[in-house]
């Protein structure tokens, strides 16, 4: 298990630093002189000059690229270029919006799957099991903004049960408090956790499938165990790999599809700050934000790999999972 | 096609959307009910009638019509990054297979890596530097296509080439672009085929999510995802025209996952036994 462990941070952190180098690359040295994309055709040579002195692009890239990768790893960010803030102050506040709401996405996508996927398939060419299989066919192929702007339309146009947007913030003395924020996040996340819920049933219910289908499960039924002891003691945990791959990678999908939705929604989250980065040509702060999203979606395949090493160990032995 | 796919029901179903939907975008090619981009104030926010199928929107322009150029868009987009993915992976895939060692492992590390970063993620950073546009979101989600195609092929070539007629080809002296010409691909492609019909959906997806954030493709070509961020300012006072491009994007997704499904049983009888 050691030494399968050690392998795998190598490669975690391999895979972290060869990330790093593609955000640079794209973002700094790709295009030349970021400081001319960030001004624009229109600017004077003077503010482009003085702009290059303060982003240092008078020192070679990878000088730059050093202090850089330096600074994340002492935790000193860089100024963004629009706000005139660190970065990290930037991301941070706004992580206390996307980070909930991922989490709170990912616990219902979970909970939903999970309960259809064992329904689905403890009810096997049943009429259940189509319906759901039916509705997680339908769940697969609308995309999570259109479910959004359905959800808004419903609950905040039509019912007016919550606002059609917005955030109120954590603290109650500004008008929010826990349980206003957590109503603030509560369609972003249906409407994240609905796509991926339905995916995540679709394996939940063939991994189950299968591992009934083994030589264990017959053996326990016949020396006399019930089919739901079977199902919760024997079954359940053998079909969590496939599951638990597929979390891991969900959990990518629900960051970018965070993105998206936070702008339906209008939520002050990370998505939304990429967004303005953009608009505001403000790349240091594009750079900080990429750079944060790849390394979470690599964290969580890593997290991943571990997960299922433990799980089965037979993983471990060869160490290629 | 051999009859027995018209009775798969899931093929069957499937196979109709995805027709409806070519057809869509052949007849838009020749023919709209009003110029796609033609604003028409006075008539703005219509109802459904006659005149405009599914009414106009805030600046009177007729959805019905949008909506079908629109399907254009989608399928470029979708078969190009298809497409992208298609050629770099499976020529990346069949490489690794053919030549094991440190080109397999680079490859396979490479593909690994390339998850990292979603099609949004690589289409954020493109964005920022050439600004949006139709091509970006091409090639963001082309790149995200590659290593899915690479991690297919490979795993499914290494199975072919442990087979003993490929060792028999081998041993006759047939070399490894030939075999991977002759053996290989013919082999595998029906794996791809349906891999293909499910990275066409996912990139219609991606389209319109891109597009909806305003970094797909740009005014006055029309986008399904566009139009969606444009009824979203009116949902107050037009919430139909919120309805109408989110069902024809879920009706194509749809279909290609339902066409990819059926594929999946009709081409490979062994895996829809497992199922």
């Amino acid at each position: 298990m050691l030494l399968f462990l050690l392998r795998r941070v190598a490669t975690f952190l391999a895979t972290l630093a060869v990330a790093s180098l593609v955000v640079f690359a794209v973002l700094e040295w790709l295009p030349g002189n970021p400081a001319q994309v960030m001004l624009g055709d229109t600017a004077t040579a003077e503010s482009l000059a003085a702009l290059e002195a303060r982003l240092g692009l008078d020192q070679p890239a990878w000088l730059r690229y050093g202090a850089w990768v330096g600074g994340l790893l002492r935790g000193e960010s860089a100024m963004s270029y629009a706000y005139d803030t660190p970065t990290f102050e930037l991301i941070a506040e706004r992580l206390q919006v996307s980070l909930p709401l991922a989490l709170l996405a990912m616990a219902l996508t979970v909970v939903v799957a999970l309960a259809l996927g064992i329904y689905a398939a403890s009810r096997h060419n049943r009429i259940g099991d189509v319906g759901v299989m039916a509705l997680s066919q339908l769940g697969v192929a609308v995309p999570s903004f259109w479910l959004a702007i359905l959800l808004i339309l419903l609950f905040a146009v039509q019912l007016q049960w919550v606002s059609a947007g917005g955030f109120p913030g954590w603290r109650g003395d500004d008008g929010g408090g826990l349980w206003a924020g957590v109503k603030a996040l509560l369609l972003p996340a249906l409407s994240l956790a609905a796509v991926q819920a339905a995916i995540l049933a679709r394996v939940t219910r063939s991994a189950v499938l299968e591992a009934m289908r083994e030589d264990y499960v017959r053996t326990a039924r016949a020396k006399g165990l019930s089919r739901r002891a079977v199902l919760w003691r024997h079954v359940l945990r053998n079909a969590m790999v496939p599951v638990l791959t597929i979390m891991g990678l969900q959990f990518a999908n629900l960051i970018t599809g965070a993105i998206v939705v936070e702008n339906v929604f209008v939520l002050p989250g990370i998505g939304r700050l990429v967004f303005q980065a953009i608009a505001n040509r403000d790349l240091v702060l594009v750079r900080d934000i990429v750079m944060l999203l790849a390394a979470v979606v690599v964290l969580v395949n890593f997290a991943v790999d571990v997960l299922y090493a433990w799980i089965d160990p037979r993983l471990r032995v060869t160490g290629d999972a | 096609m051999p009859k027995r796919w018209l009775r798969h029901p899931s093929f069957a179903v499937g196979a109709v959307l995805v027709g409806l939907l070519l057809l869509a975008a052949a007849l838009s090619l020749l023919w709209q009910p009003y110029p796609p981009a033609e604003i028409d104030i006075p008539n703005k926010l219509a109802a459904p009638s006659w005149a405009h199928w599914l009414g106009t929107d805030s600046l009177g322009r007729d959805i019905a019509s949008q909506l079908l150029v629109g399907s254009q868009n989608s399928i470029v987009v979708g078969v190009v990054a298809v497409g992208i993915g298609l050629t770099l992976g499976v020529a990346l895939g069949c490489l690794a297979a053919a030549r094991r060692g440190w080109v397999e492992e680079l490859v396979m590390r490479t593909s690994d890596f390339t998850f990292a970063f979603p099609a949004l993620l690589s289409a954020i950073m493109l964005t920022a530097i050439y600004g949006p546009g139709l091509v970006t979101s091409i090639v963001a989600i082309g790149i995200f296509n590659i290593p899915v195609f690479a991690r297919l092929t490979r795993a499914s070539a290494r199975s072919v080439w442990t087979l003993d007629y490929v060792l028999a080809a081998r041993a006759a002296g047939k070399g490894a672009w030939r075999i991977t010409s002759d053996h290989v691909l013919p082999n595998i492609a029906n794996v791809l085929i349906v891999q293909a019909t499910i990275q066409f959906a996912l990139a219609i997806l991606a389209e319109a999510a891109l597009s909806y954030l305003g970094l797909g493709t740009q005014p006055p070509q029309p986008s399904w995802g566009r139009m969606l961020n444009e009824a979203q300012t009116m949902l107050f006072d037009a919430p139909l025209l919120a309805v109408y491009p989110g069902v024809t994007i879920a009706l194509a997704v749809l279909g290609l996952n339902l066409m990819g499904d059926g594929l999946r049983d009709l081409l490979d009888p062994k895996l829809s036994r497992q199922r």
